[in-house]
């Protein structure tokens, strides 16, 4: 059992006639949690449903390393990549609405080689978000904003991914909440020793967490902080995000 | 194992309605009945798409009417029993389904829902104009009076129906409750997320296409033995469409239950209406039914008994 890692190199995305994506590279390496970070706007989300085969890119390549075999993920149907253990928690949360948290869980598991473990995943999932044990038999829509961030989090956790790609968990949340959220990331990714790429608008938070961070400015890397120190000191940040 | 216990009762269910029939020695009860059933199987079929993936299928016509002319085609070669008339109607209907769902598959709302209306007039349009099976001048089929062991020949196309239903019933009722079901309900709750959480969303909607498709089809298919005289203007009739649609929105279209409940009720007030007052009052009471369902139950009868249910619970 070695690591798991995702390796972007110089993909381009576009969306009809709109560039979304030129020339991106990234790297996350095992275990690590990377933030990438911009705001609305700049491709962070092209750049997740790159990664989940949702948006194909027009150049460059993908590959992700999972428990040491390499894997190339251009081409690749969502669900196959899915199956290799990438599991995405999309901007928004995107929660089944008219479904009860359970229902939400169990379809976080539709996939063969998850329904294998179901009885196992859940209960860690109730385990890691007891007030989602709770609502079991609530719907979903009903739910708070906060535990519907964990919900997402939860069904995402269902696969039992080796790798989790986080988008904008921060949106729509209290300040509260969102400090809440990324502990829970933080206190996730130790427990199941997972690889995180997290895309954030909310800087100060998302770095709280992550070892390093890409700056993503008009679809390219305008930045790559490879520490957190280097983050906070960058100049493009400064003036971006904290107005200094 | 609940499954069986399910499809016993539904049989035992189906032969009381059969013989209990049978007892009141009137033959217009199998009449009546036959079209009741057939609505049945229609909506329950639709419900598959529309009320399982939320994909509205306006086509409905199309697919009950190419079930009902394969068997026009096939009796004017040679004459086949009923039940493979069915199983030949359902391949030809759920392969055109699974066709459209390849064609529509990036079409979602309204845009899936007008291009179901496009198949329907097309599908029309080819039958009028293929004279083989009687063109626009419709085709005559001559059934037999009687049936060896059930007797009368409405008798016996009502209880062809009837195991018809309980079979559709059935799969529905099977795949509400299983992973496909889960499959169905996450795409019509929110397809991006399906696709995001590994669910194989362009898979699962052909099998709905499919499947629905072929429901509709083996509820045409025994149509030309029915009526005895078909042409395009009744094989395609608005009110398939219509009906197919209203009877799981009355019902309640999340569950398997929703459907049967829309179509015995519409099925039977329409019915009650053209021996009463007239056949022509049928779509107008579809639409003030439909008024009523939208403003005071919009989740149908079955929201309402569940919304109802939870307020209980939550006293």
């Amino acid at each position: 059992m070695s690591g798991s890692s995702i390796t972007v190199s110089g993909i381009h995305a576009a969306y009809g006639a709109v560039r979304a994506l030129e020339d991106v590279s990234l790297e996350v390496k095992s275990g690590e949690t990377v933030a990438l970070l911009g705001t609305n706007g700049n491709g962070k989300s092209t750049l997740m449903k790159c990664i989940m085969g949702i948006v194909r890119p027009s150049a460059g390549s993908i590959f992700a390393e999972i428990d040491g075999r390499r894997h190339d993920l251009v081409g690749r149907s969502t669900e196959a990549i899915v199956d290799l253990g990438i599991a995405l928690v999309p901007e928004g949360r995107r929660l089944f609405p008219k479904l009860t948290v359970e229902e939400n869980l169990l379809l976080g598991a539709f996939r063969r080689i998850a329904r294998a473990q179901i009885a196992n995943n859940r209960a860690f999932c109730f385990e890691a978000f007891p007030q989602l044990a709770e609502r079991r038999r609530q719907l979903a829509g009903s739910l708070s904003g906060g535990e519907q961030q964990m919900l997402a989090l939860g069904r995402a956790l269902m696969l039992a991914p080796r790798i989790l790609l986080i988008d904008e968990p921060s949106v729509g949340l209290a300040p509260i909440l969102v400090r809440r959220t990324i502990d829970k990331i933080q206190q996730l990714k130790e427990q199941y020793r997972l690889t995180v790429l997290m895309a954030e608008q909310n800087f100060t938070q998302a770095i709280r967490i992550a070892d390093r961070g890409y700056v993503i400015v008009h679809g390219r890397i305008a930045f790559e902080g490879r520490s957190t120190e280097e983050l906070n000191n960058n100049d493009l940040i400064r003036k971006f995000y904290l107005g200094l | 194992m609940r499954f069986w216990i399910f499809l016993l009762v539904a049989l035992a269910l189906g032969a009381g309605v059969f013989f209990g029939a049978r007892y009141l020695h009137n033959d217009y009860l199998f009449f009546a009945g036959y079209v009741v059933l057939e609505y049945l199987v229609l909506a329950t079929a639709w419900n598959i798409l529309g009320g399982y993936c939320g994909y509205v299928n306006f086509g409905t016509a199309a697919f009950f009417a190419l079930g009902a002319y394969t068997s026009v085609a096939i009796h004017k070669f040679s004459p086949m029993p009923i039940p493979v008339l069915i199983l030949l109607g359902g391949i030809v209907s759920g392969i055109v389904g699974l066709g459209m769902g390849y064609l529509t598959l990036r079409l979602r709302g309204a845009f899936f829902s007008i291009a179901t209306l496009a198949l329907a007039v097309v599908v029309q349009t080819l039958i009028t104009n293929w004279d083989y099976v009687g063109g626009s001048r419709g085709a005559y089929v001559v059934r037999p009076a009687t049936v060896p062991l059930v007797g009368s020949y409405i008798q016996y196309l009502f209880l062809v129906m009837l195991v018809l239903a309980i079979l559709a019933v059935f799969a529905a009722r099977m795949i509400e409750r299983s992973w496909l079901g889960y499959g169905f309900a996450s795409i019509r709750d929110d397809e991006l997320a399906a696709e995001a959480s590994g669910v194989p969303t362009l898979r699962l909607k052909l099998m709905a296409t499919t499947l629905s498709g072929a429901f509709m089809g083996m509820a045409g298919a025994p149509l030309p033995y029915y009526v005895g005289y078909l042409d395009p203007a009744s094989g395609f009739n608005l009110a398939y469409a219509v009906n197919s649609i209203a009877m799981p929105l009355v019902g309640g279209t999340t569950t398997w239950i929703g459907p049967v409940i829309g179509a015995l009720l519409l099925g039977t007030v329409q019915q009650v209406a053209t021996v009463t007052i007239s056949s022509a009052v049928n779509l107008l009471i579809v639409g003030v039914v439909l008024v009523g369902f939208v403003m005071i139950a919009p989740n149908g009868i079955i929201g309402l008994i569940e919304a109802r249910l939870r307020a209980r619970s939550d006293r």
